[in-house]
């Protein structure tokens, strides 16, 4: 331990025994150590004049922290519903036998751990896995063996990635298998840009006067929630404050969205240019990049985006020639939790602290990351930002519907021949999106991810926008032979998994949702049952703090509404009451538990 | 200070400004079930049991501002009977055991289920295991009756304001751990303050108890919020 002391002290050391920096302290500790033990708590505590329990909080608040050892080699193999649909299960099975441990174990050796890991925005290219922070996609049983062999014969993870993926995927820096999979490009995203061009047109505006432009676009924010981009640069203005602060949310983590890793991808100049116009505009010099962990792998490319930006003095002291305007951004790094792409969670998460979210009022454009008033917004909505200022918001507003302007960009997964990125104006209806995946089979469409809405194919006609469907951009196309109660289960579980446990209704709730969905499923329910679980979503939709828990239960509601057969047909009947489990299968379960043969009466 | 004007259920009320909506309500005599509120300390909104709807949305009435022309409504048959589905969640979410608690008659959750008539919880017990700590000197903490309301956590403080407790893990797994060295501190006042702001019987004190015989309780005799709605 005298060693561990030494090191954990140069860590904290490092980070400038700043406690807002406490989420990269763990992080170094967690890479240095394979976990953070309680003696490694109680020392950064020490060290950061903070309780143990300020820290023993973030290590087990974080999926990608551990007080106990993940292994030299920790394999978190993506378990999202489209992971499943593309044969998660066989690989998964393949990695436990070759490893030979179950997923939640490590090797005896300390050297590989295996588990499981919500949506890691890779859903066109499931099933897929990170490894030391190194991704791997379209992985197959026959890859999964060769990856394990590959580790216990001493290879590097690095080593094992086989070929890279397309555009930057190649660079120097990045050098990843994951793909891109742009199919559909459109003039808000795609368009031409030469770096520089929108923020020097900015600062010839007065802040006021790039706001203004903002709002006559009718931009609302990309990330789903749809919240008009320039009255928050508006509100964030006004709001007093020695310091502003802009900060994007770069933690996508719906399940089934993995468009803003495109734009961090292949748009990150036009992205940071966003932010530097949002700063001019609110009249901040400090930017924040919160990327979430699962893609680290862009992290030192992004370092070095930055670094060019500021060359060209894009980003800087007297940025876009602006002189007395100074703004420069940096990155900071989320540690596994979906929770935090809730902005006052975020906000939190970037403190250094727990992801939980804030209670509101005050909102973080008059009192967000420090205390400051920050403005918060989504990948795209930047990128969105800088086009409309150089295109002005009435090219922008002329697309799109009245009440959602523009185009969206939208990361299409699941049962159809072409997944990955569109750009697509909003108002476009569900069938049209259906022609261009090649996805005309479908027989659900999941809008929003998770937390958004089940389509049925009679509804395909309804449109993607804020006013109809809408989206931060998660688009899982669900085929004919797909069991649909098993991908509501999935969601379920995810939900169960992510929800930061502050609030009762969210807590619990969700927990006794998929608890009664299983029952249900498990053919155990009488119709009273499906009424009960429908009014339990309302309750938990009804009650809880935070957009997570106002929307975990729209799996179970929103199929309930729009497939209700499929729940009817697991009813025995019109019984009003029927028994909690099978007896004979609880013996038999509970005896190879135990390792004895069971002597049961079979029903019959 | 200015003067706040809003109604609860149809009756006109007044506040004064920086109110909360569940503070108001009181000084009105108006009575809005809270659990892990606790006068003196900083809101949470853990609990959502003060849950109230106000221009059609629902909001935490802990920790919301009250507001000149407000119009709350409190006493829907649809809030009361959210609010008592998650006094029902908590009974099945964690082990309580009323009839060995020594909190039992002092305790808010209880109170609460009597006041909200709970026969049986609408929903099957979760049988959690968890655990009991009596490694604290003056302290023992019953993870099976805590609800995570997190009062323990805002209002025990070291002197140099560090936090004493903290929640640990997340979503269902979430608990309340403490620092060893700073509890190890504690001292008998602050001891009986983490007890008297513990809602369940989560925190004990160390070598007294039942002080107060059962049947003489705050809440053996009259219903939790009756003296506000008295007042």
């Amino acid at each position: 331990m005298g060693n561990n002391v030494a090191v954990i002290k140069r860590i904290v050391e490092a980070h400038g025994a700043d406690r807002g920096r406490l989420l990269d302290i763990v992080r170094d500790a967690q890479r240095e150590f394979g976990c953070v033990s309680d003696e490694s708590v109680a020392e950064i505590a020490r060290l950061l004049k903070l309780s143990s329990v300020d820290v023993e909080g973030v290590v087990t608040f974080y999926h990608f922290f551990s007080k106990t050892p993940v292994g030299k080699y920790g394999i978190y193999l993506n378990n999202s519903a489209t992971a499943v649909m593309n044969g998660r299960a066989a690989v998964a099975k393949a990695f436990s036998e070759a490893a030979g441990v179950r997923f939640g174990q490590v090797t005896a050796d300390g050297l590989i751990g295996l588990f499981d890991t919500s949506c890691i925005g890779m859903n066109d290219q499931e099933p897929a896995a990170i490894i030391n922070g190194v991704v791997f996609t379209k992985l197959t049983p026959e890859k999964a063996k060769s990856i394990v062999a590959g580790l216990k014969s001493g290879k590097s993870v690095d080593s094992l990635v086989e070929g890279f993926g397309n555009g930057a995927n190649q660079s120097e820096l990045v050098r990843s298998m994951v793909n891109n999979n742009i199919v559909r490009k459109g003039p808000v995203l795609f368009g031409e840009y030469t770096p520089g061009a929108a923020i020097k047109k900015a600062v010839s505006l007065k802040p006021e006067d790039v706001i203004e432009e903002v709002k006559i676009s009718n931009l609302r924010g990309r990330g789903g929630a749809g919240f008009p981009t320039g009255m928050k640069w508006e509100f964030c203005r006004k709001a007093a404050g020695e310091r502003h602060y802009v900060i994007c949310n770069a933690d996508e983590g719906e399940p089934g969205t993995f468009k803003d890793r495109v734009i961090l991808t292949e748009l990150p100049r036009l992205l940071f240019e966003g932010m530097a116009v949002a700063g001019y505009a609110v009249g901040a010099a400090e930017g924040i990049l919160y990327l979430r962990a699962e893609y680290m792998y862009l992290r030192e490319y992004l370092e070095d985006v930055l670094a060019d930006l500021r060359k060209k003095n894009v980003l800087g002291k007297d940025a876009g020639g602006k002189s007395g305007f100074s703004f420069d951004i940096r990155i900071t790094m989320g540690a596994g939790a979906y929770v935090c792409g809730e902005e006052s969670a975020l906000i939190e998460s970037a403190e250094g602290k727990r992801g939980e979210p804030r209670n509101r009022p005050p909102f973080p454009v008059e009192a967000g990351y420090m205390g400051k008033p920050t403005t918060v917004n989504n990948v795209e909505s930047y990128c969105a930002a800088a086009r409309i200022v150089l295109e002005g918001g009435e090219w922008f507003r002329k697309m799109g519907t009245s009440q959602s302007a523009g185009t969206k960009l939208v990361s299409v997964s699941g049962d159809c021949k072409k997944p990955g990125i569109y750009e697509i104006e909003f108002g476009t209806t569900l069938q049209t999106l259906l022609e261009m995946v090649e996805g005309r089979t479908a027989k659900a469409v999941q809008v929003g991810g998770p937390s958004g809405v089940c389509v049925g194919k009679k509804d395909f006609g309804r449109r993607i926008g804020f006013e109809d469907l809408a989206t931060g951009g998660s688009v899982i196309v669900i085929g004919p032979e797909r069991n649909l109660l098993e991908i509501v289960r999935n969601f379920m579980e995810f939900f169960v998994e992510e929800s930061c446990g502050w609030c009762v209704p969210c807590r619990a709730g969700n927990v006794l949702l998929l608890n009664k969905l299983e029952k249900i499923m498990e053919g155990h329910a009488g119709m009273n049952d499906i009424a009960e679980l429908e009014s339990w979503c309302l309750t938990v939709k009804g009650m809880s703090r935070c957009g997570l828990g106002q929307t975990s239960p729209n799996p179970i509601y929103t199929t309930i509404q729009n497939f209700r057969e499929l729940y009817e047909a697991k009813v025995k009947g019109d019984a009003e009451y029927v028994t909690e489990f099978n007896l004979a299968e609880a013996v038999k379960a509970s005896c190879e538990a135990a390792g004895r043969i069971p002597n049961v009466h079979e029903e019959h | 200070m200015s003067e706040i004007k809003f109604t609860i259920d149809g009756k006109e009320c007044a506040a004064k400004a920086g109110q909360t909506i569940v503070e108001a309500a009181r000084d009105n005599g108006v009575y809005i079930p809270t659990l892990c509120h606790y006068e003196g300390i900083k809101p949470a909104g853990a609990c959502r049991v003060c849950t109230v709807r106000v221009g059609g949305r629902n909001m935490a009435a802990c920790t919301t501002p009250v507001a000149n022309g407000m119009v709350i409504e409190n006493k829907t048959d649809e809030l009361e009977d959210m609010r008592k589905a998650i006094i029902e969640m908590l009974f099945v979410e964690g082990n309580h055991m009323c009839p060995v608690c020594e909190k039992s008659g002092n305790c808010e959750l209880q109170a609460l289920a009597y006041r909200y008539t709970m026969l049986a919880p609408r929903f099957p017990y979760l049988w959690p295991r968890r655990g009991v700590d009596a490694s604290m000197p003056k302290l023992y903490k019953d993870g099976n009756r805590c609800i995570q309301c997190l009062r323990c956590v805002r209002g025990v403080t070291a002197a140099d304001g560090r936090k004493v407790f903290g929640l640990v893990n997340r979503g269902g797994q979430v608990r309340i751990s403490h620092d060893a060295e700073l509890s190890n501190a504690l001292t008998d006042e602050q001891a009986r303050r983490a007890m008297d702001l513990c809602p369940v019987g989560a925190l004990i004190r160390k070598e007294v108890g039942y002080a107060v015989p059962i049947g003489k309780r705050k809440y053996d005799s009259a219903p939790i919020g009756g003296d506000v709605e008295r007042a």
